[in-house]
């Protein structure tokens, strides 16, 4: 019998119509998978009972004859979607034996469509960083390795998401993307992301970090995939005011490798200093893939992106200074007080205990930031450059229908690298944050190998709410790029 | 450029009702002053007649009727919190 942890979301949802293996085999199968790889700390909280029930029931749904989008399909949820009964961490120590009493709007359209969960995946600390090392739950492990064999990251925030699809020990997994965290993780695992546009799928019950800018969309192993599971997670909902109230349409018809005539953008303010030669070299390639597919290819300028990453580093902050103004160890969470304390010390008494060192920074830099006496210099001003961001889009899209740009500016780095210095990590986001300041949809496809044997990422961006603009472009580049390459032990 | 100093921390820590100890104050200072002198380059950006842009979202705020649609659901609301008494959250004394 085939391995069915190697198959994809698509071949698995054909095959358990055609009656090949059951949800129950299939799940059976990851929760495997899940055993053998938990060296990678890619799950907070396995689920494997309610994934065995979630099967079960699934089987017994398609045994009398109706099937979900989702059907049977053992995925894993990054721990930042509040899911009924099952702890919910966001990798945050405050919030450690949280157990939801309601499911995400996302988790809850999934699991109608037929999903089988597996657990919770690890992740930075409420989502803030690109490396997932800032987990209370510690560190997750990049199953692909480089030549000296070290340990590397797998970005983040959405890196046990993105370690988990890698290493087959889910067959998809939802992240969420405030400033790369969907896309960044993807490239450096060899696996796709999309983030979608801001208001597609509902934010409604995913713990909070920057509202303005988080967005929920799928991991998966190929572009079909990712179409098939935004399908099942979109659409508009009455607890989110902010999700767009329009159709969702059926994106994998979207695929159609036909992109004859289209005309794909090229930002030269993506050619930043200093940027090593094999993404250089990697850009290009993806610049002739698609031209060899009848594409024009049109040179476009964004000229505000060098300021993207520092409108990010306010805006992102002062929106998470107060999100997690919530945390007050009084409603839920840690609480820390000792005798005879007052209301303030266990506030700040819990607050210190529960946060990590990356969010407690963030934290101050936001409430810094919109303090009286500053508030125009930083977060008011950066509100302006957001909108001259948005402008810079804007106008590409006038011409183009999609932009090309690498995701990140390096492959995957060595866990411990870029520590010690907030700013080195922050860089890793630069390509991602522009289009995350305005809302665009933008999809991560494995396209290369570094020189050290790493998966290397491009990124297509698209107009709002035209995400099958950028699957189908996506589909195409995909193919024409053939990445077959895994990580060790997954090959085959 | 806009160095923090540690009494400025001490005040950002008490806004954020953080508890930071006097070594970590100075280590704070200077992270924090590393990520202002990082967004510092903004200020050189023309922003002259540009609205704030607050949200992507293209909508107004949808209203709805008036109504109660959700309720009665006391025990799931406390069913998390730290410590309840007669169905209330329990905080340390405020009022002496």
């Amino acid at each position: 019998m085939t391995d069915l942890t190697k198959l994809t979301l698509a071949e698995a949802r054909d095959g358990l119509a055609k009656g090949d293996y059951t949800s129950v085999e299939l799940t059976e199968a990851h929760l495997k998978s899940m055993d053998a790889h938990r060296n990678l700390n890619a799950y907070i909280t396995e689920t494997p009972e309610k994934a065995m029930e979630m099967a079960k029931a699934s089987d017994a749904k398609r045994a009398k004859g109706s099937a979900g989008k989702m059907e049977g399909l053992p995925i894993a949820v990054k721990d930042l979607f509040c899911t009924e009964g099952v702890q919910t961490t966001a990798a945050s120590h405050i919030l450690e034996g949280f157990k939801p009493e309601y499911e995400s709007t996302v988790t809850s359209n999934l699991f109608g469509n037929g999903a089988v969960m597996l657990g919770k995946a690890n992740l930075d600390e409420f989502a803030m960083g690109s490396s997932n090392t800032s987990s209370y739950y510690g560190n997750v492990v990049n199953p692909w390795k480089d030549k000296s064999g070290k340990d590397l990251v797998p970005g983040g925030s959405s890196g046990g998401s993105a370690a988990a699809v890698a290493a087959n020990m889910a067959l998809a997994a939802t992240g969420t993307d405030t400033g790369g965290s969907i896309r960044q993780p993807a490239s450096y695992c060899g696996i796709v992301g999309l983030k979608p546009t801001y208001g597609r799928c509902s934010r409604w019950g995913i713990v909070a970090f920057a509202s303005s800018l988080d967005q929920a969309g799928p991991m998966t192993k190929t572009v079909r995939d990712a179409a098939i599971m935004l399908g099942s997670m979109a659409g508009h909902d009455a607890k989110d005011s902010t999700s767009a109230p329009i159709a969702v349409p059926d994106f994998e018809a979207a695929l159609t490798d036909d992109i004859r005539g289209m005309k794909i953008g090229i930002p030269k303010e993506y050619r930043v200093d200093g940027m090593p030669e094999e993404i250089s070299k990697l850009w290009d390639d993806g610049v002739a893939m698609l031209r060899d597919a009848g594409a024009e290819v049109v040179d476009v300028t964004l000229p505000h992106t060098k300021y993207a990453l520092g409108t990010y580093y306010i805006v992102a902050p002062a929106e998470a200074s107060s999100n997690l103004a919530r945390y007050d160890g009084l409603r839920y969470g840690q609480r820390v007080m000792d005798e005879g304390d007052s209301l303030d010390d266990m506030y700040m008494k819990s607050r210190a205990a529960g946060f990590g060192k990356e969010v407690q920074r963030r934290i101050m830099i936001g409430t810094y930031v919109l303090s009286a006496g500053y508030y125009d210099a930083y977060y008011n001003k950066a509100l302006k450059v957001r909108r001259r961001i948005y402008q810079d889009f804007e106008g590409a899209f006038g011409q183009v229908d999609a932009i090309l740009t690498p995701t990140a500016p390096s492959a995957a780095f060595a866990i411990g690298e870029n520590e010690g210095d907030p700013v080195k990590m922050y860089l890793n986001d630069v390509f991602t944050v522009p289009a995350s300041l305005a809302g665009l949809p933008g999809l991560s496809v494995p396209t290369g190998l570094s020189a050290e044997g790493l998966p290397l990422g491009l990124q297509l961006i698209g107009k709002p709410f035209d995400e099958e603009t950028v699957l189908r472009v996506g589909g195409v580049l995909e193919g024409a790029a053939n990445f077959t390459a895994k990580p060790a032990g997954q090959e085959g | 450029m806009s160095s923090l100093d540690k009494e400025t921390v001490r005040r950002i820590a008490y806004l954020s009702r953080i508890n930071v100890s006097e070594e970590g104050l100075s280590e704070l200072a200077g992270d924090l002053t590393r990520i202002l002198d990082f967004v510092e380059e903004l200020q050189e950006v023309d922003v002259e007649g540009c609205e704030p842009l607050t949200s992507v979202a293209d909508l107004t705020l949808p209203l709805r009727k008036d109504e109660v649609t959700d309720g009665n659901i006391q025990q799931k609301v406390l069913s998390n919190a730290p410590m309840t008494d007669a169905g209330c959250f329990v905080v340390p004394k405020v009022v002496e």
